[in-house]
């Protein structure tokens, strides 16, 4: 009879998990039957063409090389070359080999000049509308949400809320907020309900809790078919050596290896990245992205219908700074099938959205555009007095976003922002907390006269306490 | 809803404009267009589909035959401000694919003769705004043929014995067709849930360059 129940049960879990899938589906913007697969990606053709040219300009890029070097995209790895990868698998980390060929496709601040230059061809750039328009860099009249939205669209946040990055502090006594959340937080990875632990990771989740919770929103179960799914990537690692595994390799050398928090994990974001590159699953979410995989041909069969290809596997060609999107993870799961599952899920439902240029609330230009609206509008004189000394703003709060912080903050705090990344499915936290920052050091950035003293001021990130300063933000600012 | 689109011509948008004389300075912010039906035809609309280009809200008048009056049309006004964009100043909906259904006007709009779009965007920031791909489907009429598809109205009447001649044999065919039934069912039954994902083909994957869009 329990046993009867508890399966049950199980399938109700499942369900629960699955329905969860489908809401997130409808959570992306409803298609119309007559628009084309490509008003799916991206309803603005002028962002859709900007990214494309953008992706020629990659494609370029690694084309040269690729030439430059005289190496293939990618080729099979003889049977010597496939034992010795086995048998390195796990200290991949220690091998060091010569790079210094091989340079980043691009960095976060080209794609900022792209961001720059974007330009709605319909709208009215000229001198006296421009008098009315804001003093950012980003001209793209897309919507953004102002504090009094965001104090709608975030309510958990506010004062009267508890919040875990706030109220577990040690002066505070566990029984007002901690101890009560925690209990709460259990059973709700006990009950396995995804919509509940979405919006339990609003006011934050308990370390212990974490890593459930996470994989819980996520609805990524750990079945024997995932950890077979990473096997199988594995063994594709292994037969084949692709070019970017270089520019992977390099990434995680120059970030995360020189990173205080995170270089004991190299091994496992050799790991993940390598997996991640061939796994053709990733494709599908180019059907709600913006960006368009990279196509080649098998050998010389160029041109060749059914001898095409994607290239990499997944269609994601990394960049400076990528495998800061797997490192935080690393300090939540240690089985490393499990690790990619989140990774993955994490990737393509808000990660991609922060290289790709498209008009998504949670996009990079939305985000940029309303980190400048925020500050333009609260902190007026700040955002002047920068300006004027050839500091925009955006120049320098761009590579936090891009990252969604991570590498910039101290890593507890950093999960802190995550939870509610993930509890309101949104990136927007991001551009508030960029904005946060500011308003910070408001006092200190008026007395810079020069950029470089501007981010000599915000160098260091690491200090700050993410939750008080979004709070202080967002529901105290005087509107 | 029938699929396909009724004949019709899109007339160019003529601006609304105060004075006689266009200026550059100022732009206009209502433009009005009109579609008619070949050979003064009256129809019964069912669905008015169109892309969004920047139009902030949208009337739709209709003119229709008068049923009181033999020979005579008035106008109705099917639809009234509708909002095409949440904030005419910012991007969400300028270039989104619209349906308006029948059920949703505020009259039924039965013998059209003519379909009159007024288009309205009171921001400033934009250079230009219109509607594009306005298709109206009709509905399907209650004699007319449309409702059944084509396969069915050539189905050969009962008592008439069809040709067979030049076929196999019907039960050798039903029977072949069972096994792979049955094999189908199988697969269905065995397949898993996770995709193979391969990426190479035939075990290939050697790439040299990347190929331009």
């Amino acid at each position: 009879m329990r046993e009867c129940k508890q399966r049950a049960l199980g399938g109700y879990r499942k369900r629960k998990c699955y329905l969860r899938y489908i809401f997130f589906l409808f959570s992306l913007p409803p298609g119309h039957t007559a628009a084309p697969p490509q008003h799916m990606k991206e309803p603005l053709a002028y962002m859709r063409k900007a990214q494309a040219s953008w992706e020629n300009r990659i494609l370029k890029s690694l084309n040269s090389m690729c030439t430059e070097l005289g190496v293939p995209l990618a080729h099979k790895r003889s049977t010597q070359e496939q034992k010795e990868l086995i048998n390195k698998w796990n200290e991949m980390g220690t091998d060091e080999p010569d790079l210094s060929h091989f340079r980043p496709v691009y960095a976060p601040k080209d794609f900022l000049e792209v961001l720059i230059s974007l330009r709605n061809p319909n709208h009215d750039c000229s001198e006296q509308a421009n008098s009315r328009s804001h003093w950012g860099l980003i001209q793209v009249p897309l919507g953004v949400r102002d504090i009094p939205e965001m104090r709608e669209a975030f309510p958990e946040l506010g004062m009267m809320t508890g919040q875990l990055g706030i109220d577990d502090h040690t002066q505070v006594p566990p029984d007002l907020f901690e101890t009560e959340h925690v209990r709460v937080g259990k059973r709700v990875v006990n009950e396995q309900d995804s919509a509940a632990a979405q919006q339990y990771s609003r006011q934050g989740c308990p370390t212990g809790l974490r890593a459930d919770l996470w994989a819980l929103i996520l609805n990524c179960t750990n079945e024997p078919e995932d950890v077979m799914h990473y096997e199988q990537l594995k063994s594709a690692v292994i037969i084949h050596d692709l070019l970017v595994d270089n520019l992977i390799y390099k990434d995680v050398k120059l970030t995360a290896s020189n990173d205080d928090y995170y270089f004991v994990f190299e091994d496992y974001l050799y790991q993940v990245l390598l997996c991640f590159s061939r796994d053709t699953a990733v494709l599908e979410h180019f059907s709600y992205n913006s960006a368009t995989p990279p196509k080649s041909y098998i050998k010389d069969k160029q041109g060749v219908e059914d001898f095409t290809v994607v290239y990499p596997p997944n269609g994601v060609i990394p960049f400076h700074g990528f495998s800061m999107y797997v490192a935080p993870l690393c300090f939540l799961y240690n089985e490393p099938a499990r690790l990619y599952r989140v990774f993955r899920e994490m990737y393509v439902r808000y990660f991609f959205r922060l290289h790709s240029i498209s008009s998504s609330p949670s996009g990079i230009v939305s985000l940029c555009l309303q980190f400048e609206k925020l500050l333009q509008t609260h902190l007026p004189q700040l955002f002047y007095h920068l300006r004027e000394i050839g500091a925009q703003p955006l120049r320098i709060a761009f590579k936090w976003m891009v990252r969604a912080f991570s590498g910039y903050l101290s890593t507890d705090q950093l999960l802190l922002l995550w939870d509610r990344i993930l509890g309101y499915d949104s990136l927007e936290i991001v551009a508030a907390l960029a904005a946060a920052v500011f308003a910070f050091r408001a006092e200190n950035l008026m007395e810079v006269m020069s950029l470089a003293a501007a981010e000599a001021v915000l160098a260091d990130l690491s200090t700050l306490k993410v939750m008080p300063l979004l709070q202080i933000f967002l529901f105290a600012t005087a509107i | 809803m029938t699929d396909t689109p009724a004949a019709c011509t899109v007339k160019a948008a003529v601006a609304l404009e105060l004075g006689e004389t266009v200026t550059d300075q100022s732009r206009p912010g209502v433009f009005v267009t009109d579609v008619t039906f070949p050979h003064g035809q009256a129809v019964k609309i069912q669905e008015i589909s169109f892309k969004n280009y920047y139009t902030a809200f949208l009337t739709v008048r209709m003119q229709v035959r008068d049923a009181a009056q033999e020979g005579s049309c008035k106008w109705v006004t099917c639809l009234r401000n509708y909002r095409l964009m949440p904030n005419p100043h910012t991007e969400q909906g300028s270039q989104d694919y619209y349906s308006i259904y029948r059920q949703q006007m505020l009259v039924e709009p039965d013998d059209v003769t003519l379909v009159r779009f007024i288009l309205r965007q009171p921001s400033a920031s934009w250079l230009n705004f219109t509607l594009e791909e306005i298709k109206l489907y009709l509905c399907p009429g209650e004699d007319s043929e449309k409702e059944v598809p084509a396969w069915l109205s050539h189905l050969t009447p009962v008592d008439q014995p069809p040709d067979l001649q030049g076929l196999p044999d019907p039960q050798s065919v039903s029977s072949s067709i069972q096994q792979m039934w049955a094999l189908t069912e199988v697969m269905q039954t065995q397949q898993t849930a996770a995709p193979i994902g391969r990426f190479d083909v035939d075990g290939c994957y050697d790439v040299k360059l990347l190929s331009y869009m």
